[in-house]
């Protein structure tokens, strides 16, 4: 059953350079328990369509069109009270850096109770216990003692650890998870994705996983979508996409990768660089820097085309046919 | 193969000075004393003249502590530094200072390091003039030569670094390095910051460049798949210490110390489909109380009770060398 539906989502900035279209016309829906990595590079509106779905873009940013079907309610049309009411409640949201969701000067019990009580009527030992079995759960030792301690007496993987538990407390149907492991160490990043995808597969939750890093959607997603200035050019499995990419974005960004047994060779690169989002060419955003790009590219701008179930594309000349897809 | 550069036993310690009242504390018979970092703990490797030596760890380990000794940017603590045979210890000497023109550095942050106020022009020909590399009055031309040279446009010269993206800005910075004409760069974390596209351009650059220019690199980063693309060896660091050294293929397809195969192990990867993350246990310790013996014993799965009481060396076989008891005796 779906948790969550975006049709057709808009959220501008109106700035005095004009008006950036940061997400424009975003689709895609998501299901219990299901993992979707949303893909793009800084300035593709990744992390505005994370944003939006909570409604915490700040002015000159607006949402100003579209759905966020949210368990049968739109969101984008919900009273900023009930917001409130979800918002770290139903659905949850992982920042990057986990000093933007703790508060330095609070203790760490502190925090976690007054979440617990701000949504529900308990008593405080009953939060307290809910807090000590959260952050048993995304590994903490002697998670009891920890309670007392500040942010600031925690390493960089441990506060991360205590921001996914705080985002656990109220049992969330909804995750949205902004690049959390960017700022970690290799070994610490691969403990919480281990600790993630446990919890993604116990509970139930679904989670959309922010990331410019594709090899990190490679082990953790079930669905991804590939975003380029404000739009998802691809969508579809995990494993379809990355074996048989159908968008020349997607494909030059997975030859961008290196390491995967082609040492020391030239790395297929994509040529220039991400577009002005406040001046984006009349057709396809991505024409100025396709090897397959024509006429019609510079012109008219692709809609997105459902090639197969559940594996949709925004290109005139998709590199795959409908039909054929693994 | 002769070596170009050659470290022996480089140290690095950090201590933190006590201060008025901690010294006031300590007369009267407090337990209070400085603490100490040993941030390099005697690392000894040596870089071929036209090798691409890859050094990897993640934060803390003290890679970055190691480019900038070789950089002469931080002094040492102990051990010697040798360029082409020649001690530059001493940043200070005559020798080093020769040394130091030849040996440039690309950081990771080009913001940070790039003088905002200066245009493009200044920022690269500037201490080409100085050493004489070229004149004031030619200095435009020289200057547009180099940035072609890195990819970009020499219109571009009389702008100010806040004008370009963060690819570009990445650029100027290698093409600063440039300008001095080196044969060796020290590249700290010099992609890590840059989008997935844009790092592949930097990447091909930086070997497009080896080839043109021969330089030889020594690249720091903590991302595995980048190491394992560019580098010809790789030094693994761990808490300060060198844990392993081998050629690239060696150590990708058969590390030998178990933290460089937790390291190698962890990395996510495309094609490896649906992964089941294994991990290590626990997180780096903290270097201002780092384990006794071996550094990596309280996360190791093959740990025994030797690697608590012993430090191990760093042995040389069939030309890979690893830090490790499992590979000289055993743990008992």
């Amino acid at each position: 059953m779906s948790v969550l539906e975006v049709h057709n989502l808009q959220t501008h900035f109106f700035t005095d350079a004009g008006v950036v279209k940061a997400v424009d016309g975003v689709d895609f829906a998501l299901n219990e328990g299901e993992v979707l990595g949303l893909v793009g590079e800084s300035g593709s509106g990744k992390s505005v369509t994370g944003f939006s779905i909570l409604r915490l873009v700040d002015p000159p940013g607006r949402v100003v069109g579209g759905h966020i079907m949210f368990r049968g309610q739109d969101l984008a049309q919900l009273p900023e009270a009930e917001m409130r009411r979800l918002r770290g409640n139903k659905i949850a949201m992982i920042f990057q850096d986990p000093m933007m969701t703790l508060n330095p000067v609070l203790r760490i019990d502190t925090q976690m109770i007054e979440a617990v009580r701000a949504h529900e009527k308990v008593s405080a030992k009953a939060a307290r216990d809910r807090a000590i079995s959260a952050l048993a759960k995304v590994g903490i030792p002697s998670p009891a003692e920890r309670l007392d301690a500040y942010p600031h007496q925690f390493s960089g993987g441990m506060r991360q650890r205590v921001a996914i538990a705080i985002a656990l407390l109220n049992g969330p149907d909804l995750i949205v998870a902004d690049e959390p492991t960017t700022a970690l160490d290799v070994t610490i990043q691969s403990q919480i994705l281990a600790e993630i995808q446990e919890l993604a597969r116990d509970t139930g939750t679904a989670l959309i996983w922010i990331t410019h890093d594709l090899a990190v959607v490679a082990g953790l997603a079930d669905r991804v979508a590939v975003m380029y200035a404000g739009r998802i050019v691809e969508t579809g499995q995990t494993d379809a996409v990355l074996t048989a990419p159908g968008h020349p974005y997607s494909v030059g960004l997975l030859g961008s990768i290196p390491g995967h047994g082609q040492r020391g060779e030239r790395l297929t690169q994509i040529p220039g660089m991400a577009p002005n989002m406040a001046h984006l060419p009349p057709g396809c955003a991505f024409a100025p820097r396709c090897f397959n790009a024509d006429e019609r590219c510079r012109s008219d701008a692709p809609g997105i085309d459902e090639i197969d179930t559940g594996r949709a594309l925004r290109c005139h000349h998709p590199l795959i046919t409908p039909g054929v897809s693994a | 193969m002769t070596a170009m550069l050659e470290l022996d036993a480089v140290s690095r310690q950090f201590v933190k000075k006590l201060d008025a009242i901690e010294k006031l504390a300590k007369t009267l018979g407090a337990s209070v004393s400085e603490s100490c970092v040993n941030a390099v703990d005697s690392a000894s490797f040596a870089v071929a003249r036209g090798e691409v030596v890859g050094l990897v760890g993640e934060s803390g380990c003290g890679k970055s502590t190691l480019g900038r000794m070789v950089a002469g940017l931080l002094p040492v603590s102990g051990g010697t530094i040798r360029f082409e045979g020649v001690d530059v210890t001493d940043a200070a000497s005559e020798d080093a200072k020769t040394a130091r023109l030849r040996i440039q550095m690309i950081f990771q942050d080009p913001m940070s390091s790039l003088n905002p106020r200066m245009k493009v022009e200044e920022i690269v020909g500037e201490a080409a003039v100085y050493h004489g590399l070229t004149t004031r009055r030619e200095m435009s031309a020289y200057v547009a030569g180099i940035l072609r040279q890195v990819g970009l446009d020499p219109a571009y010269a009389q702008r100010f670094p806040h004008q370009f993206s963060g690819g570009q800005r990445q650029r100027i910075g290698i093409a600063r390095a440039l300008a001095v004409r080196p044969d060796f760069l020290i590249c700290d974390e010099s992609i890590a910051a840059l989008d997935v596209s844009i790092q592949a351009q930097v990447i091909n650059l930086f070997q497009d460049l080896r080839r043109e220019l021969d330089l030889t690199y020594l690249f720091i980063s903590h991302d595995l798949s980048v190491i394992e693309h560019i580098a010809d060896r790789v030094v693994v660091m761990y808490l300060g210490r060198i844990v392993e050294i081998a050629s690239t293929e060696a150590l990708f397809d058969a590390p030998q110390h178990p933290y460089t195969q937790a390291l190698i192990d962890q990395v996510p990867r495309l094609g490896a489909g649906r992964q089941t993350y294994r991990t290590i246990k626990g997180e780096i310790p903290s270097p201002l109380a780092p384990p006794p013996g071996c550094h990596f014993h309280p996360r190791c799965p093959m740990a025994g009770p030797r690697c608590q009481r012993e430090v191990p060396v760093l042995r040389n076989s069939a030309g890979r060398s690893v830090a490790c008891h499992l590979h000289d005796g055993g743990t008992q």
